[in-house]
């Protein structure tokens, strides 16, 4: 009884991880990106927190508190600031509109779960068989880095494609050891502190953070 | 000690920089601290050679012959770089475009970013190797901007999301391998599981299906670091718009401290798959990235970022002669390594005091350099000799090594093709380089002096890149040494 309910929360998290990507599809105004990442980081916190208790593993769980401050909280309130200095900002000409683009999102699921069948087979465990769901996250993430034109929504795609990796290493591995968590954790915060820099030093030179109007390289 | 003493030189003169009120001497200080990695590098380079591998922290540090080789690569083109820094931030403080403040922090990110290559290619674990590259892109991200610019600040988050999103992925088949390392009976547990020796010993076991998975995000996610297409599009922008001497970093080492990842995980891969997986995969991104630099080099206007797509040239032959994989060819690449680095950091250099004193990166709007300014004229064109891979300098022993050894394993249609390519961007750059040397109306007036710190380093990084082609004596043992060590 008491395994089966773990088993729905580890599956209540991963899907929620998965959900948070997709939304991030529908959604243009990007103060609800942001919102909707920070769920996502919260909600992978959790599900290491539940696979810590699982394994007993001490050292995943404080992996799980760096991972749900910096993904919930830390990283959330850095984009947080970006999006605060141009308000009312949204996503207005995606390059791929809504239905098409949570209609692509059905389809990287599909792929996903094809793609991964031999992750799951070699070591099938309740965990693992949860595996496509990152790997889906990771190409929802992708999609949006290539389809939506905003500073902000850029940095949104590559966090998301970091979360689907996290929680395929979660899943797959219950982590990979602990100072390489720690220092790709930190390696993350960082990237993340560099772009809202230059999100922020662009805005101050152009005027607005769009990049389809960043035209001066080129061959 | 050795491997403590190397990441602590560096790390030192950064902290120094960064508490010293910029001048002068704060950047000769830079200078020394490089030139202590090359002679520390020098010495772990004769101990590897001869002895085991030298380990520290439990471990976690490990320089075998192949690290010793990178390090020696590192100290050499930060060495050069530093050099020329110092007279770079001299003459921008100069003519107030920087301040002390700027250049105080380029030192220490300078510096951070020399340790960060060190630590990665002293990493035992893969995972650790990971992080430090990672961290490179952090170190780099200012220092690409430092100018201040439009360009700059567009090439800097170009650079900075490009190469993150590449690397995440190479993270993704780090977790893959792990996961199988994991299953592998009898395997090492914890935290030395990434370790490279421990992975060594259980390449035969490592499940090929995930491995395969694993290696293509691998050769796609640290190829984005490479430079290699597809994901290449950061860096024309990035080394063309970033400060010369971290130009000739970035695409003098830097670039193939990457490559040394990827070395290190396909003789893992093939111990798995046997050879004929990965060799395809690096096939495909080698001809691919030198058919983009062909045609990009072709039409090129601006002599820093055709600097930059000859670096797209050479990580694909690199990436060619890898995957040939025999032990002659592995020697040719490390060869490569070195003589690529040495001529892209002196033209990279040189590229940067002609933009100096030209005040334009138009190859159009600088003719006739030869007769204008002699000595640096002549750098440039020597540089541009050594790097089209005409004798007497290393990178055309290299080249015919690896086009040799890329005939013994069959692929010789790969290498008639490479060879094809070469031709077009031979033609293309010496087209631009007869316009930059020898082109326009010729010179009226006194040729101008270079300065003795430009020329001096540039001169002497030109003859060690002839002498290690010319005599292979200095090197040889440690090239196959290094060879050696990721050969199976």
């Amino acid at each position: 009884m008491r395994a089966g309910r773990e088993l729905d929360l580890l599956q209540l998290t991963a899907g929620l991880v998965l959900a948070c990507s997709v939304v991030t599809l529908w959604r243009r105004d990007l103060r609800a990106l942001v919102a909707v990442l920070a769920l996502q980081g919260g909600a992978l916190g959790t599900l290491a927190a539940l696979l810590a208790v699982q394994h007993g593993d001490l050292g995943l769980g404080i992996v799980a508190g760096v991972v749900f401050v910096a993904k919930g909280f830390v990283i959330p309130s850095l984009l947080a600031r970006v999006v605060r200095r141009d308000p009312g900002s949204r996503e207005t000409a995606p390059l791929v509109n809504v239905p098409a683009s949570l209609v692509g999102a059905g389809a990287l699921v599909i792929v996903s779960y094809l793609s991964a069948g031999r992750l799951t087979s070699l070591f099938p465990s309740p965990a693992t068989r949860l595996a496509p769901l990152g790997l889906a996250t990771v190409l929802v993430g992708f999609f949006l880095l290539v389809s939506r034109r905003k500073a902000v929504s850029q940095i949104v795609g590559l966090l998301l494609v970091d979360n689907g990796i996290a929680l395929v290493a979660f899943l797959l591995t219950a982590g990979v050891p602990l100072l390489v968590e720690l220092g790709a954790s930190l390696d993350v915060l960082l990237i993340v502190v560099v772009l809202q820099v230059l999100a922020t030093s662009m805005r101050s030179r152009f005027g607005h953070v769009d990049l389809d109007q960043l035209r001066e390289l080129h061959d | 000690m050795l491997c403590y003493a190397v990441l602590a030189v560096p790390l030192a003169a950064a902290a120094f920089a960064g508490m010293v009120p910029w001048r002068r001497s704060v950047g000769w200080v830079t200078v020394l601290a490089n030139g202590a990695v090359l002679g520390i590098g020098t010495v772990l380079a004769i101990e590897t050679n001869h002895h085991r591998p030298v380990e520290a922290l439990n471990g976690a540090l490990r320089a075998d012959a192949l690290s010793a080789f990178m390090v020696v690569v590192i100290g050499t083109i930060a060495l050069l770089a530093a050099i020329q820094a110092v007279r770079y931030l001299d003459v921008e403080i100069a003519r107030g475009r920087s301040s002390a403040r700027h250049a105080s922090l380029y030192c220490v990110l300078v510096q951070l970013f020399v340790t960060c290559m060190l630590a990665a290619v002293l990493s035992a674990s893969l995972g650790a190797l990971w992080v430090a590259i990672e961290a490179t892109t952090i170190a780099t991200t200012f220092l690409v901007g430092h100018r201040r610019t439009d360009g700059a600040l567009e090439a800097s988050w170009k650079y900075v999301l490009i190469c993150s999103v590449g690397i995440a992925l190479a993270f993704l088949g780090t977790v893959f391998v792990y996961f199988a390392a994991l299953h592998v009976p009898g395997h090492a547990t914890g935290a030395s599981v990434l370790d490279w020796t421990s992975l060594m010993a259980a390449s035969h076991h490592l499940d090929p299906s995930v491995m395969r998975l694993a290696m293509a995000l691998l050769v796609l996610g640290y190829g984005t670091k490479v430079g290699l297409a597809p994901m290449h599009s950061w860096l024309p922008d990035a080394h063309s718009q970033a400060p010369a001497p971290v130009s000739a970093l970035m695409s003098g080492v830097l670039l193939t401290v990457a490559f040394y990842a990827l070395l290190r995980f396909k003789v893992i891969a093939d111990g798995a798959l046997g050879p004929d997986y990965v060799r395809t995969l690096l096939v495909i991104v080698g001809l691919a990235s030198l058919l983009v630099a062909a045609s990009l080099l072709l039409t090129q206007r601006d002599y820093k970022r055709m600097l930059a797509y000859h670096s797209i040239e050479h990580m694909g032959l690199i990436a060619l002669g890898a995957a040939a994989g025999t032990t002659l060819a592995i020697a040719a690449v490390l060869l490569h390594i070195l003589g690529h680095g040495l001529a892209k950091a002196v033209l990279f250099l040189a590229s940067g005091e002609i933009l100096l004193v030209e005040g334009t990166s138009e190859i159009e709007k600088v003719p006739a350099l030869l007769s204008r300014r002699p000595v640096l004229g002549g750098i440039f064109g020597f540089g541009l000799v050594a790097l089209l891979g005409l004798p007497p300098f290393s990178l055309f022993v290299s080249e015919l090594n690896m086009i040799r050894a890329e005939l013994d394993v069959g692929l010789g249609w790969a290498a008639g093709i490479s060879l094809a390519l070469m031709a077009v961007i031979f033609a293309a750059v010496m087209g631009h380089g007869r316009h930059l040397l020898l082109g326009g109306a010729g010179a009226s007036g006194k040729p101008a002096a270079t300065p003795g710190i430009v020329a001096i380093p540039l001169v002497g990084g030109l003859i060690a890149c002839a002498v290690f082609g010319l005599s292979a004596w200095p090197l040889q043992s440690l090239l196959y040494a290094a060879a050696h060590v990721v050969v199976k």
